[in-house]
């Protein structure tokens, strides 16, 4: 009994552990049929933030106020680091239409 | 009786007016033509402006154009072999091609910022056309649900196009 109980405080420990909030994660954003989905995402500063391209043309992920501006070729990912703390709002720029946000919040 | 005769042919002459009337709906095998004959003309266009323009923004739109519409182009024909549906020629790419014939001849004509000018304003006019023709006649109509599928998403792309060409054409004026 006793040794499980401690087993059960170490497996806790462990799984605290790896969610520790300053690991940085990967945020994955499919393209698929004109759409970025999802449109609205949510990261933190040193995440990763990774868009897959399903769709048959190519796109791009490209930040409205320029800070970056992502190739998504057929089939294809690109990725980008979030840097600092803010609301970014960006666009494909082949295909106007496609609209996406990001909210960046403190580590 | 008089005014009978009179009233009919009117009626006649504002149904030909439009593409197709009630009972002429293009079949699928008529608007798998029409949507590949588009696209054709459009990367005919771009490969004209990427001969003429030498404006860095026109020439990437044109490039976006030509890649676009024949990666479309390609998927439409992988679709009609699958679906083993055989393009037919028809009345509204006659025009469609007859059009773009003539301003093709136009846009030779011109150089410089005149060309760019007209090359964009034409793409802005062109796309407009095709995505209405598209939304409120070629996707209706369309009875092979794939083939609706394929055509709502060339329309989401299209209309992407539509937008990208109304905003260089503002930065052009």
């Amino acid at each position: 009994m006793r040794r499980t109980l401690t087993l059960s405080i170490l497996l806790a420990v462990a799984t605290c552990a790896a969610a520790a909030p300053d690991a940085a994660e990967t945020v994955r954003i499919n393209v698929d049929k004109l759409r970025f989905a999802p449109a609205e995402a949510t990261v933190h500063v040193g995440d990763e933030i990774e868009w897959t391209n399903g769709d048959f043309v190519a796109h791009t992920a490209t930040a409205r106020d320029g800070a970056w501006d992502v190739a998504l070729p057929v089939k294809g990912s690109g990725r980008i680091v979030a840097q600092q703390v803010g609301e970014i709002d960006y666009f494909c720029r082949v295909h106007p239409n496609m609209r996406g946000h990001i909210s960046v919040k403190p580590k | 009786m008089t005014l009978k005769f009179i009233a009919a042919p009117m009626a006649l002459l504002a149904t030909c007016a439009l593409a197709w009337s009630e009972d002429a709906k293009p079949n699928d095998a008529q608007i798998a033509h029409i949507a590949y004959t588009a696209g054709q003309i459009d990367i005919t266009a771009a490969q004209l402006a990427l001969q003429k323009s030498k404006n860095k923004d026109v020439r990437e739109f044109a490039e976006d154009m030509s890649r676009d519409h024949k990666a479309v182009n390609d998927q439409a024909l992988a679709l009609v072999k699958k679906l083993h549906v055989a393009p037919q020629n028809n009345d509204t790419s006659k025009a469609l091609l007859k059009q773009a014939n003539a301003k093709e001849a136009e846009l030779k004509r011109l150089s410089g910022a005149a060309f760019d000018k007209a090359y964009i304003d034409n793409e802005v006019a062109y796309h407009k056309a095709v995505n209405n023709e598209l939304e409120n006649v070629l996707i209706p109509d369309a009875t092979n649900a794939e083939l609706k599928d394929f055509l709502s998403t060339g329309l989401k792309i299209f209309q992407g196009h539509e937008q990208h060409a109304e905003s260089l054409a503002q930065s052009l004026k």
